[in-house]
């Protein structure tokens, strides 16, 4: 058995039980007893280490997504206040996918959920399509290729 | 509030805007839960008080106390990380329940 | 006067926070299903950290930072046990 099979892990453990606890000689001792033991017992769930090839691109996907949660709060915070509500029409939209990464799909299923107005529901991995709902529900194809092409673009690059 | 007398003007101007800009949103975000007729409609609601609500209130944490330099502003920058990393999975976990539930008792929702 | 600013600001604020708290208590209490209520009750358990948190900014007690997050990472708990309650039935198989 390896000492730290996840050095990364048990690097940010440790940083964060320093964080939390203050920085002295006994803090430091007992969160490097703590980290490390909890990486290696990680070993035993034994998860598939993210592979990023392009790792510099991933600044430009957070940068793109704040971006995309700033303006789909506000344009959903205007949904909500107006008036009627029956004139909004919202439903699922079916996206066929590219991604076959499970965890460039993670990610992607965590970019879509939080950002207001679009929801993961489910990812079928035989025909590898995903079933969105969408809030304001104009056009099906615009919902498509943002999906598509603002992120899932992004994802396959760096990932690949 | 004893602790803000020697703090800058703009600071606190900046800190109130971004509290405020905050409490907005999520108080919208509640709304939202209260006023949308379907159940997938209201999973958007409350995305919107976890995404740029928390981040309007911890961002005017972290200016707040990086001016005022009473503490370093590591408790804001976990919780940033905890919310944006489990809210998208604790509502992905809902709809799929929702799908499942409403797909056994016959309910029409498209399939992937 | 940036104190007055401040602590009038954060008042609004947990004013804000306090009525966004209720009205998550009234779609809990509603439903009409269990997930309705199960996204109230996972709003209410943000509004309320967030809550916490300007409690923490207007008072600059550390405490209130370490409460929000015990109830951000416990609200993820439970409400990831409650979804998967609606989906089996039970919790642990």
């Amino acid at each position: 058995m390896k000492l730290l099979p996840y050095p990364l892990l048990t690097a940010s453990l440790l940083a964060m039980w320093l964080l939390l606890n203050g920085l002295s000689m006994g803090q430091f001792v007992l969160g490097t007893v703590i980290a490390i033991a909890v990486g290696s017992v990680t070993a035993a769930l034994q998860p598939a280490k993210p592979r990023f090839k392009r790792w510099y691109l991933l600044p430009k996907l957070v940068a793109i997504v704040l971006a995309d949660i700033w303006r789909s709060n506000i344009a959903v915070a205007r949904l909500i206040l107006r008036k009627d509500q029956s004139r909004r029409v919202s439903g699922f939209v079916v996206v066929p996918l590219e991604l076959r990464d499970p965890l460039g799909l993670a990610i992607l299923a965590c970019i879509v959920t939080s950002t207001p107005g679009t929801a993961w529901v489910e990812h079928d991995s035989t025909s590898n399509k995903l079933l969105l709902h969408v809030f304001d529900l104009v056009d099906e194809q615009h919902w498509i290729d943002l999906i598509k092409q603002r992120y899932e673009h992004l994802l396959l690059e760096i990932l690949a | 509030m004893t602790h803000a007398g020697d703090l800058p003007v703009w600071a606190a101007i900046a800190t109130s805007c971004l509290v405020l800009l905050g409490a907005g949103l999520t108080l919208v975000g509640a709304l939202g839960l209260l006023r949308l007729k379907t159940f997938y409609e209201r999973v958007h609601a409350p995305t919107l008080g976890a995404t740029w609500g928390a981040g309007g209130i911890l961002l005017g944490s972290i200016l707040l106390f990086t001016v005022l330099q009473s503490r370093p502003v590591l408790h804001e920058a976990l919780i940033a990380v905890f919310v944006t990393v489990t809210t998208p999975v604790t509502l992905m976990l809902l709809t799929r329940a929702a799908v499942y539930r409403d797909r056994s008792e016959g309910k029409d929702i498209p399939r992937p | 006067m940036s104190a007055s600013i401040l602590s009038w600001s954060l008042l609004t604020a947990q004013i804000l926070l306090g009525i966004a708290m209720i009205i998550a208590c009234i779609r809990m209490i509603r439903g009409p299903r269990a997930q309705d209520r199960i996204v109230a009750l996972d709003a209410l358990y943000v509004n309320g950290m967030l809550l916490l948190l300007v409690f923490g900014m207007s008072t600059a007690v550390t405490h209130y930072f370490e409460a929000a997050l015990v109830i951000s990472v416990l609200g993820f708990v439970s409400t990831a046990a409650l979804a998967k309650f609606l989906m089996r039935g039970e919790v642990i198989e």
